[in-house]
């Protein structure tokens, strides 16, 4: 997926972008509205990421602006003010969504999920792994022709394998990827949701093996 | 609120003064009356027996050399008729008592002819009031001096008098006490405005530093100003502390946003165990910081808001529906469901949208944190006598705490150790029950483990 980031502080906006780069993603960075505008007009964007202060304009004016030229691209605000005060105005003046800074990468993650859900997804957003499609943005999986759907978990877990098939991701890979910051989990945790996702992918061709003392990969079963 | 001493009382000084001045009324009163009486009567007696004596007077003739007199019967009879009064008479020719009480003293004065003099002295034992009337009587060419007195005890005028005397105390009396009981009446009635506007002001609730606007009376406007230009004060300010406190959030944020957000992807590159685990403190510190920041930011926005609720009727599901699509994304991440139980028919409760939001969200926003993962949190809501919103997770629950000291500030659960809070959140929404007329109550689930929490509004 491809995001526009409007964002001033220059420092955070990198961060920002670094992390989405983790996930695989394009963030694109405009550190005010003209450049945002600019960007916009030579680039398709998925998703705009809003900061609501910014150095040539409230980022309100920029929603509104962007509202009323009907353009569908959806909008999530980044605000560091209080949800009470905010949260009635951006809704109304057609943010999607928005998040309260600082926050975890992983709810932004599942926001944007959240909006793109409702936006009816994203064209070329499901993947296929032998007889195995997974759309990684509603969740849902076809197993051997057969639809399924995977719990917020098991579908995170399952991104991550289905990013690189074939790569073995230890355990503790993938308990940063699946807990959040302030979850206390043993390691063993990630079994269940490994167990769970192998028996939702038992009919299919795709396994995930347990690779002694290094963790677990994705691959096709011969 | 502590009242400073209370000295004395405006409505019993002025009752006591308004007393005053009409007991003072009343003697001036009484001692009018009974002087302005007893001159009427004394006037009356006056009259009389002076019209007497000069009938006795005009009697006196003379014939062929001698002062006669023949005594009109009248002259004593229209003094009889005063009262029971005792009369006395002298008439003297040239100093000659020629007939009646020798002894009967002349009245001080000498008559000149021109006019009765008028006297009062006792007289064998009684007050007597006399009058003595002259006339020059010319007896063969010789001018012969008559002199006439007549006399008359004062019992009658005694009687009226004391009867006066009686009627003004009693009219004073009424007068005193009918005045008291009107300035009674007045006194109150010119501390009314005074006791509206304490009234007005001792409703208000603790927050409310709108302006006072009820009607004063010209004596008390200087007061209500003062009293409003000091809320006024307090007014701006907690708005100075509340922008502040924004402010401060704000500036605060965004440089935690930058060092969870790198702490982040350092924790995603590094293998480093240690480094892990420094990473993770420091994200967890970042996430203690932002959310007290945020939870005080709350709560001084729900303080300040309380005074001023600016209702509206609010649907009970939609508010529910609204924060649970808001959490749902946050509630997935650990496979969370957030269940909602609406009631069949609507519940509509009226109150602050901003507030009661926020309340809820803190609610649910608490449960989604202290539940573990793959687990249900129910919202149920009820329009059975009031409106209740029901929290219900199966998470640790409050364990051993003291329910009732959960919703003070900065108190929590004994069993929290592990999970980011401030101790804000069940305080927001007490806060915010309270300032609607409703209440917040927590109790351990009794089905199974867990928490249940019920926000209770009153029905619009």
């Amino acid at each position: 997926m491809r995001f526009l980031l409007i964002e001033d502080n220059v420092k955070l906006a990198q961060a920002i972008c670094d992390r989405f780069a983790l996930e695989g993603h394009v963030a694109d960075h405009a550190d005010c509205l003209s450049d945002a505008e600019l960007s916009m007009r030579t680039v398709a964007y998925d998703m705009i990421l809003l900061d609501i202060m910014l150095p040539d304009g409230d980022g309100r004016e920029f929603l509104r602006a962007h509202r009323s030229a009907n353009n569908p691209t959806p909008v999530i605000v980044l605000t560091a003010r209080s949800e009470v005060s905010d949260r009635v105005g951006l809704l109304d003046l057609g943010a999607d969504d928005f998040i309260t800074k600082p926050f975890d990468f992983s709810e932004l993650e599942a926001r944007i999920r959240a909006v793109m859900r409702r936006f009816g997804g994203v064209a070329n957003n499901s993947k296929t792994f032998g007889d195995v499609v997974f759309d990684t943005t509603s969740g849902s999986l076809s197993v051997a022709g057969e639809a399924l759907q995977l719990r917020n978990r098991e579908m995170r877990l399952l991104e991550v394998f289905f990013g690189t098939p074939g790569q073995i991701f230890s355990k503790t890979h993938l308990m940063d990827r699946l807990f959040s910051f302030s979850e206390e989990v043993s390691e063993n945790a990630i079994e269940v949701y490994v167990g769970r996702l192998r028996k939702k992918l038992e009919p299919s061709q795709v396994a995930i093996e347990t690779v002694r003392g290094l963790g677990y990969r994705m691959v096709l079963e011969q | 609120m502590r009242s400073g001493d209370a000295t004395g009382s405006i409505k019993r000084r002025l009752v006591v003064q308004l007393g005053l001045v009409t007991a003072l009324l009343s003697i001036a009163f009484f001692l009018a009356v009974r002087v302005v009486a007893e001159k009427a009567a004394t006037d009356t007696q006056d009259n009389i027996l002076a019209a007497s004596a000069t009938s006795i007077v005009e009697a006196v003739y003379s014939d062929s050399g001698e002062v006669r007199l023949e005594l009109p019967y009248s002259a004593i009879t229209m003094l009889s008729t005063v009262s029971e009064d005792r009369v006395f008479y002298r008439v003297l020719v040239d100093g000659e008592t020629i007939t009646g009480y020798d002894d009967l003293p002349l009245p001080e004065g000498r008559a000149t002819g021109i006019g009765p003099v008028f006297d009062t002295y006792p007289f064998r034992g009684e007050a007597l009031r006399t009058v003595q009337v002259a006339r020059t009587l010319s007896v063969q060419d010789q001018p012969r001096q008559v002199n006439v007195v007549v006399g008359q005890t004062r019992l009658g005028l005694g009687a009226i008098s004391s009867r006066i005397t009686t009627n003004a105390v009693a009219i004073g009396t009424a007068f005193f006490l009918v005045a008291t009981a009107l300035s009674f009446l007045a006194a109150q009635n010119a501390i009314a405005p005074l006791d509206r506007l304490a009234q007005v002001v001792a409703r208000r609730g603790p927050n409310d530093l709108r302006p006072v606007t009820a009607a004063a009376p010209v004596e008390l406007v200087p007061l209500v100003g003062g009293l409003n230009s000091f809320m006024e004060r307090l007014r701006q300010a907690l708005t100075r502390s509340e922008d502040l406190i924004t402010e401060a959030a704000h500036r605060v944020r965004t440089p935690l946003a930058t060092v969870r957000t790198q702490a982040e992807v350092i924790h995603r590159q590094t293998d480093h165990p240690a480094s892990k685990k420094a990473l993770r403190e420091m994200i967890r510190a970042v996430d203690e910081s932002s959310r007290s920041a945020g939870q005080l930011l709350d709560h001084a926005m729900v303080t300040f808001r309380s005074d001023q609720l600016e209702t509206q009727e609010i649907n009970a599901a939609d508010l529910l529906r609204d924060v649970v699509d808001r959490l749902q994304p946050t509630a997935e991440l650990k496979d969370i469901h957030l269940a909602l139980e609406l009631d069949d028919d609507p519940v509509t409760v009226r109150g602050d949208i901003i507030l009661l939001q926020n309340a809820v969200r803190n609610l649910v926003d608490n449960a989604i944190k202290y539940s573990p993962a793959d687990t249900d949190i129910l919202i149920k809501l009820s329009g059975e006598g009031a409106c209740q919103m029901a929290f219900i997770d199966q998470g640790r629950g409050f364990g051993e705490a003291d329910l009732t000291q959960l919703t003070s500030r900065f108190s929590r659960g004994k069993n929290v150790d592990d999970v980011v809070g401030s101790g804000l959140g069940l305080t927001i929404a007490d806060d915010v029950a309270r300032a609607h007329g409703g209440a917040l109550d927590i109790c351990s689930n009794q089905e199974g483990p867990g928490a249940c929490v019920t926000l209770v509004l009153p029905l619009s």
